[in-house]
C-alpha cells in the first residue's frame, strides 16, 4: 500500500513538474525555435542581462506584486480586525462581497475594472494594474487572516490593557504578533497570485507597460524569446533554493503556536 | 498616525456598532472596485449602443454560435473538475496522512509551479504535445503510435486539469487534515469498516473543502480563454474566447457584458449553495 | 470622516493613475505597431539622434488594435494599421491630416506607385505614409507535399488533414474562401458570404490550427505542411528552412499596405512626425527591411540593398502586373463588419 501511494504521489508530481522541466531544458537550447534541439548553450542567460525589454517587464512585475501584496496586506488586516468585531449579519455580507473577486471569473473582474477605469477617465498604465491587483489580492489576505483571528483569545488583549498598555501597544505587542503568521501567508499568497496573473492585467494595462505575463502573451504569437525561458528558470530555481533553506532550518516558532 | 490608530482601537473594542469605521477603508475599496464595476457590467449588459434597455445581449447566449461555445465550455469544465477531483482526493488523503512537520512544505510544493509563469507552463504543454513535440519524439523512438491531441478539446481538458489541480488539492488537503483522528477511530470502534468510515465520516467532514475546491476549479475552467487559445489552436471556441473577442476585437461591449452576466449567474448560484451549506453547520 | 474617505480615495487614485498630469509635456512618442515589425536598433538610434524617448507597444491584428484606439483608454501617437483599417479610422475621424513639410523623407523616398495604391483607402494621400506592403499567399513545405501548390482550393484537399494552418483573423480567413469561389474579397452579398462560410466550416476538420504569427515558427519547425502567410514572413522562414516555398495562388489574393498614421488626439504630434520621417529615411528603412523582411515601398532603401538576389526577389518585390485578380481590402462599414464577425464566430464555434 505504501508503494502504491508513493507511486501515485510521484506520478502527480511528474505531471505538475514535467512542463517546468521542459522549460528549463528549453532555456539551454541553442536553436531559437521551440521544436528543434540545437545543442547546449548558456547564451540566453548572457543575453538576458542585456535584454532591457524583459528586464523592464520583470521590474514592473515584481514591483506590482510587492506593492499590491503589501497594500492588500495592510487593508486586509484592518478589514479582518474590523470584521471580527462586527455583527454576524454584516460580517456575512462583507465576507460575501470579499469573496466576489475570488469566485468571479477573472475575465469578468478584468473587464469590469476596465470599464470602471475608462468611465472615470483614468489613464491606463502602472496605476491601473496596481489598483486591480490590490483588489483581487485583498480577499486572499483576509482569507488567510480570518482563521487566525478566530483563534485569538480576547482575554490576552484585555489583560494587556489591564496591565496598563495602551490600545496601540496592546495591538502591536499582543494582537499583531499572533496574527503575523496569517498576515505573512496572506502576503505570500497575494504576491504569488499577482505574479501569476495574466487575464486581469491583460484588460487593465496601458501602452508601453508590460508585466512578464502580458509580454509572454504577445511573444507567444511571434515565438517566445529563449531569454524568457532563462529568466523563468532563474526565478524558479531561486524560489526552490529559498524554499529548501526555509524548510531546513528548524522552525521553533511553529511549535509554540 | 498614532492618534488615529488609538481611535481605531477604541472602536474595535467597542462593539456597539462604531466598529464599522475601522472597516471603512475596506468597505469603500470593495464598493469602488468590486461593486461599482459589476454594476457597470450589468448596465452595459442590459443596454444597447444607443443606451436603451434591452435583454438581447443576455438572450444572445441562445444564438447558435454562442450556445455551442457555452455548452462546450460547460462540458469541458465539468469534465476537468471531475478529473481534478478524482485525482486530488486520494492525493489529499495520502498527504494529510503524512507527518505533521511537512505541512508547509507540501503546500509550498503545490504553489511552487505558480512561480513559473502560467502562460509559459501552458505553452510548455504545447511543446510536449505537438506533432513534432517531445512526447511524440519519445513515442516514435519506441516505435509507438503517436499522440494526436493538440488542438483538440482533449488538450484543453489536460491544460485545465494541469493548471487548476493545485486549487483542488489545497482546500481538500486543508479540510482532510483538520479531521480529528479520534472521530475516525470512534467510527471504527463502533464497527464501521473502511468504506463506511470513508463515506459516512471522512467524506461528509470534507465537504467544505470539496465545495471550495470544486468552485476554484470549475469557475476558471468555465471562463478561460487562454488555455483554449494556446492548446486548442483557436479551433475550439469557448465562451471565454467569445467574451474576450467581443471586448478586444469586435468592440461590442454590450454583448460582451451581457454574456458575462450569464457567467455571473453561475457564480451567484455557487455562492448561494455554499451559503446554504454553511448555515447547516 | 465618512465624507473625507472618498475624497482621500479619489486623490490616491489620481496619484496612482496620473489622471491629472498628462504626458503631453514629456518628450516622448508613443508608437503602436504590429508585433516584431521594426528593428529595435532603429528605435534606439531614433532616441539617440532626437532625444525623444520611444514608448513602444504592439498589437496582433487590426481588429485588436482598433478598440484600444477607439475607447481612448490608452494614449498613442503613431499607429501602423493596414489599408482597410485606415479607411475605417478616417471615416470615424480618428486620424490627423499629415503635414508633409515636416515629413520630407516620405515624399522623396516612397515610390509613386505606392502612393497611388494608397488612394484606394486614403483618397487624397492626406493621412498615411506607406511602411510595408505585400501579398497573402500559401507557404508549403516541399518535403511534406507531393505536388506544387498553386490554388486556394487545394487547402480543402483531405489528404492534407491536420497539415494546414489558416489565418486567425476574420478578413484573411474569408478572403481565402471568397477568392476560391472567384468572389470579391470585399463582398457583402449574403449568398456569397453564406457560401464562403459553409466552405470554411467544411474546411475546419482538416485545419490543424488557426494562427496569426505562430505560423512562422510552426512552418520552420515542420509542424505543419501548409500555411496561409503574409509574403514578408516567407523570406524569413525560407532563411530558416530551405524546404519552404511561397506561392501566390492562381485565383488571386490580397495586396496590402501597412502605413504610418498619426492619431487626431495624439499628445505628441511633432514627435510623431519626426518619428515617421525617421522611419522613411533610406538607411533606416533598409535596416528595418533587413530585420523584418517585409517588402519596403521605400525606393531609396531598395536601391541600397546590396544582394541582387534579394533586390530582384519575386517574393520580396513581386511584379504585380503578372498576377490576375489581385485586390485590396476596403472598409465595408459597421453593419457588414458585424455580419462578418457573426459568421466568423459561427465558423469558430463548430
Amino acid at each position: 500500500m505504501q508503494t502504491v501511494k508513493k507511486i501515485y504521489v510521484s506520478l502527480i508530481f511528474l505531471f505538475l513538474y514535467a512542463p517546468i522541466g521542459t522549460l528549463i531544458v528549453l532555456s539551454f537550447n541553442a536553436s531559437k525555435t521551440r521544436s528543434k534541439w540545437g545543442g547546449f548553450t548558456m547564451q540566453w542567460y548572457a543575453s538576458l542581462l542585456q535584454d532591457e525589454v524583459i528586464l523592464d517587464a520583470l521590474t514592473t512585475t515584481l514591483l506590482i506584486a510587492f506593492l499590491s501584496a503589501l497594500i492588500a496586506s495592510v487593508i486586509g488586516t484592518i478589514a479582518a480586525v474590523a470584521m471580527n468585531g462586527m455583527k454576524r449579519r454584516t460580517r456575512t455580507l462583507l465576507i460575501g462581497v470579499t469573496n466576489i473577486p475570488m469566485l468571479n471569473a477573472d475575465i469578468v473582474t478584468g473587464i469590469s475594472l476596465m470599464l470602471l477605469f475608462i468611465s472615470i477617465g483614468l489613464r491606463f498604465g502602472f496605476g491601473t494594474i496596481l489598483l486591480s491587483h490590490i483588489t483581487f489580492n485583498i480577499p486572499y489576505v483576509i482569507l488567510c487572516i480570518m482563521p487566525r483571528m478566530k483563534q485569538l483569545n480576547p482575554s490576552v488583549y484585555e489583560a494587556a490593557l489591564d496591565l496598563g498598555a495602551s490600545h496601540i501597544t496592546a495591538f502591536f505587542k499582543v494582537m499583531l504578533p499572533d496574527l503575523m503568521p496569517g498576515i505573512l501567508s496572506g502576503f505570500l499568497m497575494a504576491f504569488t497570485m499577482s505574479l501569476d496573473d495574466f487575464i486581469i492585467t491583460h484588460f487593465t494595462k496601458g501602452a508601453g507597460i508590460d508585466t512578464l505575463s502580458t509580454k509572454i502573451y504577445t511573444e507567444v504569437k511571434k515565438g517566445i524569446k529563449p531569454e524568457m525561458y532563462a529568466l523563468s528558470t532563474i526565478i524558479f530555481v531561486t524560489v526552490l533554493i529559498l524554499l529548501f533553506l526555509v524548510n531546513k532550518t528548524p522552525d521553533k516558532k511553529e511549535k509554540t503556536n | 498616525m498614532s492618534s488615529s490608530m488609538k481611535k481605531l482601537h477604541s472602536l474595535y473594542t467597542d462593539k456597539s456598532g462604531k466598529g464599522k469605521l475601522l472597516a471603512a477603508p475596506y468597505v469603500f475599496w470593495s464598493a469602488f472596485f468590486i461593486i461599482i464595476p459589476l454594476c457597470m457590467i450589468l448596465y452595459y449588459g442590459v443596454t444597447d449602443k444607443t443606451g436603451a434597455f434591452t435583454l438581447q445581449n443576455i438572450t444572445a447566449i441562445a444564438s447558435i454560435g454562442h450556445a455551442r461555445a457555452f455548452w462546450r465550455s460547460l462540458l469541458l469544465s465539468v469534465v476537468s473538475t471531475v478529473i481534478c477531483f478524482l485525482l486530488a482526493y486520494p492525493l489529499a488523503m495520502i498527504l494529510s496522512g503524512m507527518k505533521e512537520k511537512k505541512h508547509n512544505f507540501i503546500i509550498l510544493i503545490f504553489i511552487l509551479p505558480m512561480w513559473m509563469n502560467f502562460l509559459l507552463r501552458t505553452l510548455a504543454w504545447q511543446t510536449l504535445l505537438e506533432k513534432t513535440g517531445v512526447i511524440n519524439g519519445i513515442l516514435s523512438f519506441f516505435k509507438l503510435p503517436s499522440l494526436r491531441i493538440i488542438n483538440t478539446p482533449y488538450a484543453i481538458v489536460l491544460g485545465m486539469v494541469y493548471n487548476f489541480l493545485p486549487f483542488m488539492v489545497l482546500p481538500l488537503y486543508n479540510a482532510l487534515s483538520k479531521i480529528d483522528e479520534n472521530v475516525i477511530n470512534a467510527a471504527k470502534d463502533l464497527g464501521a469498516n473502511k468504506i463506511q468510515t470513508f463515506f459516512r465520516v471522512i467524506m461528509p467532514l470534507s465537504i467544505p473543502g470539496i465545495i471550495s475546491g470544486v468552485t476554484m476549479v470549475f469557475v476558471p475552467a468555465l471562463t478561460t480563454f487562454v488555455i483554449s487559445t494556446l492548446l486548442g489552436g483557436s479551433k475550439v471556441l469557448l465562451i471565454g474566447n467569445v467574451i474576450e473577442q467581443e471586448f478586444t476585437q469586435a468592440s461590442n461591449w454590450h454583448l460582451g457584458s451581457g454574456l458575462s452576466i450569464v457567467l455571473m449567474i453561475f457564480i451567484i448560484l455557487n455562492m448561494i449553495v455554499s451559503a446554504l451549506l454553511d448555515k447547516e453547520d | 470622516m465618512k465624507k473625507l474617505l472618498p475624497v482621500c480615495l479619489g486623490a490616491a487614485l489620481c496619484l496612482l493613475g496620473g489622471c491629472g498630469s498628462d504626458t503631453s509635456n514629456e518628450n516622448i512618442v508613443i508608437v503602436y505597431n504590429w508585433g516584431e515589425y521594426v528593428d529595435p536598433d532603429t528605435l534606439a538610434m531614433f532616441e539617440e539622434e532626437t532625444g525623444i524617448e520611444v514608448v513602444y507597444d504592439e498589437f496582433e491584428t487590426n481588429e485588436t488594435m482598433y478598440p484600444k484606439i477607439e475607447n481612448g483608454a490608452a494614449e498613442y501617437d503613431v499607429v501602423c494599421p493596414s489599408d482597410y483599417m485606415i479607411s475605417k479610422m478616417i471615416q470615424n475621424d480618428l486620424l490627423l491630416e499629415l503635414d508633409f513639410s515636416h515629413i520630407p523623407n516620405a515624399k522623396s523616398n516612397i515610390g509613386s506607385q505606392y502612393w497611388d495604391q494608397s488612394r484606394t483607402f486614403d483618397p487624397e494621400n492626406k493621412y498615411s505614409v506607406p511602411y510595408c506592403w505585400g501579398t497573402v499567399g500559401i507557404l508549403y513545405n516541399k518535403t511534406m507535399v507531393d505536388e506544387p501548390l498553386t490554388s486556394w482550393a487545394q487547402l480543402w484537399d483531405e489528404k492534407y488533414t491536420d497539415e494546414i494552418l489558416m489565418q486567425d483573423s476574420v478578413r484573411d480567413a474569408f478572403m481565402v474562401a471568397e477568392k476560391m469561389y472567384g468572389y470579391s474579397m470585399n463582398t457583402t452579398d449574403p449568398d456569397e458570404l453564406q457560401r464562403a462560410m459553409n466552405a470554411l466550416i467544411a474546411q475546419k476538420p482538416i485545419v490543424q490550427a488557426y494562427v496569426v504569427d505562430q505560423v512562422r515558427d510552426k512552418m520552420i519547425g515542420g509542424e505543419a505542411a501548409i500555411g496561409v502567410i503574409y509574403s514578408g514572413e516567407a523570406i524569413y522562414t525560407q532563411y530558416e528552412n530551405a524546404d519552404l516555398e511561397y506561392v501566390i495562388p492562381s485565383e488571386g489574393t490580397n495586396v496590402w499596405i501597412d502605413s504610418w498614421v498619426i492619431l487626431k488626439d495624439a499628445p505628441h504630434k511633432e514627435n510623431a512626425e519626426k518619428f515617421i520621417d525617421f522611419m522613411c529615411r533610406e538607411d533606416i528603412a533598409l535596416k528595418n527591411f533587413e530585420y523584418i523582411t517585409y517588402s519596403t515601398p521605400n525606393e531609396a532603401a531598395k536601391a541600397l540593398i546590396e544582394d541582387d538576389e534579394i533586390r530582384n526577389s519575386p517574393i520580396a518585390f513581386p511584379d504585380l502586373t503578372q498576377y490576375d485578380n489581385l485586390e485590396s481590402y476596403t472598409y465595408l462599414g459597421e453593419e457588414a463588419d458585424e455580419v462578418y464577425n457573426e459568421l466568423w464566430k459561427e465558423i469558430k464555434s463548430y
